[in-house]
């Protein structure tokens, strides 16, 4: 959701123009305006920032007393650790890393191949009681998920689905599924259908049609919503830490969390680990940004 | 080409709405049939049915002898033209043109040849390299027109296809097609909301109502004598006054005393209602011969014509079309007076036409 924040914040140059905020400071952005986004970066920004600075210090001046802000030696040695244990060979976090990669990467896929065309079918077809139905797929997400953490789990201990990727990817692909169908469905319904109905009269099959004309138009609609879900089961906790325990299980997120405990904490170790973790979502809605604007945008068009 | 035949259509939607009420059509070869009225009336769905984009719950569909019921929208041989255009954004004119064709798997000269033949017939010569987003709402129209064309099917089916136009050019693309139906022969099949369209594009005119056929005639008949209430209402613009009459002396008589010539063959055992033209009625001086005092409610000067609003029975609606040199000021005093021939009367309680 960290995604939607930055989409917030990017339309606020825009706002600035209104008359409304020249009345404060004259011309352009008012003194008080600047005051206040100031503060609200830092106030956003510093643990952040402390974060990446944490991670590239050396153990001493992690500790040291006064704080050290600017005046320590640049080390890469967290990040080494992060990746290789210590004895050589892959350390459990990277083992971690990668599951994580693995679980979000399948939830997210099986979410969209699941959503996309229950989310075209919804809206294309007449279905008996539609509203009724999708009503009820938006339900689920009603309740925060950790009330159903303990059903889950007993669940998934009849099963022998606990301490397994499969149960996680289960879940993960449990939530983002009406998530996808409802998204995806404001997507579809920006598409005429026309284009299937004309593709139709030319020889296709409705499937055909579907796949040829309507699927490339819902690209950057696919895109918004897998990032979404992406980052949803990228950063899922709760669930990763109920039903996971093994290092060769685990998740990054439990398993960043599980560095923190000890009777010492190796607070250089985590937060590199945290910065890997947060990199990848990053980078990836950084690669999207378009489809997400576009995927905000696509219903204000007029067609 | 090839006339269409529609019997007993039926389609119930899985909520239960029923959208077409055995509706009966047979519309003949080379004819150009509009299907007019209101929204959620029916007449989409059944082109849809007809163009096999719907699957009717009940009823036959012919197209020529072919019962097409089974057949998918490809294997009908019809061409249809969207409100929307649906002309395929990634492919240039050129392209949109002769997609149908490669689908069909004509030879590529051929192809290229109806391709040129289309976009001579619909002007789009200097079109044919761009792609749908660089074309305005007319060449997106026309394209689709075109694309409709090199099929070479036998029926068009037209569903609101100038709705998406401005007033000026909707005038233009509707003497375009009515030529151009007329030229090639082809049965066409025009759905449409808009009377004037209907009146000016139709051989014959069904008007349709809540999924039921209220109407099925040529211009002149639905706009003479409209077969119901809802028809009466629908046609004409401005529409029918609707006035209650009874009979009284061999005569007809609204309750203020205005006359109607009274149609033959009136039954007087029931409530009656007077679809009058506002051309057949005549605003006068006050106490003019065989007029009734009314009073002008308002009026629409239109340049070639005035629309005079009255208050007549005391309904301030009755509407009368008079040439723009009679004019009378808001609020004065005038004469009401019958000019035409006898008008449809209805029936009060079942809507329906009696003589």
């Amino acid at each position: 959701m960290a995604v939607s924040v930055d989409e917030a914040a990017s339309t606020g140059p825009v706002r600035d123009r209104t008359p409304r905020a020249r009345r404060f400071g004259g011309r352009g952005r008012s003194v008080l305006e600047v005051a206040l986004l100031t503060v609200l970066a830092v106030v956003m920004l510093f643990p952040v920032l402390w974060m990446i600075e944490t991670s590239i210090k050396e153990n001493r001046d992690v500790y040291a007393i006064p704080a050290k802000f600017f005046d320590f030696k640049v080390t890469l040695d967290h990040f080494k650790d992060v990746f290789f244990s210590s004895g050589g060979g892959r350390s459990s976090l990277s083992v971690s890393f990668l599951n994580s990669v693995v679980v979000a990467g399948i939830s997210t896929v099986l979410a969209t191949v699941l959503g996309v065309p229950a989310a075209w079918a919804y809206s294309r077809f007449a279905v008996k009681a539609k509203k009724d139905q999708l009503f009820f797929i938006l339900s689920t997400r009603f309740m925060p998920p950790v009330v159903v953490v303990i059903p889950i789990f007993l669940m998934y201990r009849q099963l022998g689905l606990i301490d397994t990727k499969l149960g996680l990817i289960l879940i993960y692909t449990a939530f983002n599924v009406p998530f996808t169908i409802w998204m995806m469905k404001g997507f579809v319904d920006e598409v005429p259908a026309e284009y299937e109905d004309a593709a139709m009269l030319d020889g296709y099959t409705r499937l055909q049609a579907f796949r040829r004309f309507t699927l490339p138009l819902l690209l950057p609609g696919i895109a918004a919503t897998a990032v979404f879900a992406l980052i949803f089961s990228w950063n899922e906790f709760v669930f990763a830490i109920f039903l996971t325990s093994g290092d060769s299980v685990r998740t990054a997120p439990p398993a960043i969390a599980g560095l923190i405990g000890g009777t010492t904490v190796d607070w250089g170790l985590v937060a590199a680990a945290s910065v890997v973790f947060a990199l990848p979502v990053l980078v990836f809605a950084y690669l999207v940004r378009k489809h997400l604007i576009a995927g905000v945008t696509l219903g204000a068009v007029r067609r | 080409m090839a006339g269409i035949e529609v019997t007993a259509l039926h389609k119930r939607y899985p909520d239960g709405t029923v959208a077409v009420d055995h509706v009966d059509l047979s519309i003949g070869d080379g004819e150009l049939f509009v299907m007019l009225g209101p929204s959620g009336c029916g007449k989409t769905t059944t082109l849809r049915a007809i163009a096999g984009l719907e699957r009717q719950t009940t009823g036959d569909i012919r197209i020529g002898d072919t019962l097409v019921n089974d057949l998918p929208p490809a294997e009908r041989d019809i061409a249809m033209v969207f409100q929307f255009y649906a002309l395929y954004p990634h492919l240039k004119t050129r392209d949109n043109l002769a997609f149908p064709l490669r689908a069909e798997g004509l030879p590529k000269t051929e192809v290229h040849e109806r391709v040129d033949e289309a976009a001579r017939l619909m002007r789009l010569g200097p079109l044919l390299d761009r792609r749908p987003h660089r074309l305005s709402g007319g060449e997106q129209q026309r394209v689709a027109l075109a694309r409709a064309l090199v099929r070479r099917p036998r029926a068009f089916l037209m569903d609101e296809p100038l709705t998406n136009l401005d007033a000026e050019l909707r005038a233009d693309m509707r003497t375009e097609i009515k030529h151009l139906q007329g030229e090639l022969g082809t049965t066409m099949v025009y759905v449409t909301h808009d009377q004037v369209e209907a009146m000016s594009l139709g051989h014959r005119i069904a008007i349709l109502n809540k999924g039921r056929v209220e109407q099925i005639g040529t211009p002149l008949e639905v706009y003479d004598r409209p077969a119901s209430l809802f028809c009466a209402a629908f046609i004409g613009s401005p529409p029918m006054n609707l006035i209650e009459v009874e009979v009284a002396d061999g005569k007809l008589r609204s309750k203020s005393g205005l006359v109607l010539t009274p149609p033959p063959n009136l039954p007087r055992d029931r409530g009656l209602v007077a679809g009058v033209r506002p051309e057949a009625l005549e605003v006068t001086e006050p106490g003019a011969e065989g007029s009734v005092p009314a009073r002008v409610v308002s009026a629409e000067w239109l340049g070639d014509e005035i629309i005079y609003v009255v208050d007549h029975d005391g309904r301030r609606d009755v509407r009368v079309r008079m040439p723009p040199t009679v004019r009378f000021a808001a609020d004065a005093p005038v004469g009401l007076r019958h000019t035409g021939g006898p008008p449809p009367v209805y029936d009060v309680s079942t809507e329906e036409l009696v003589a």
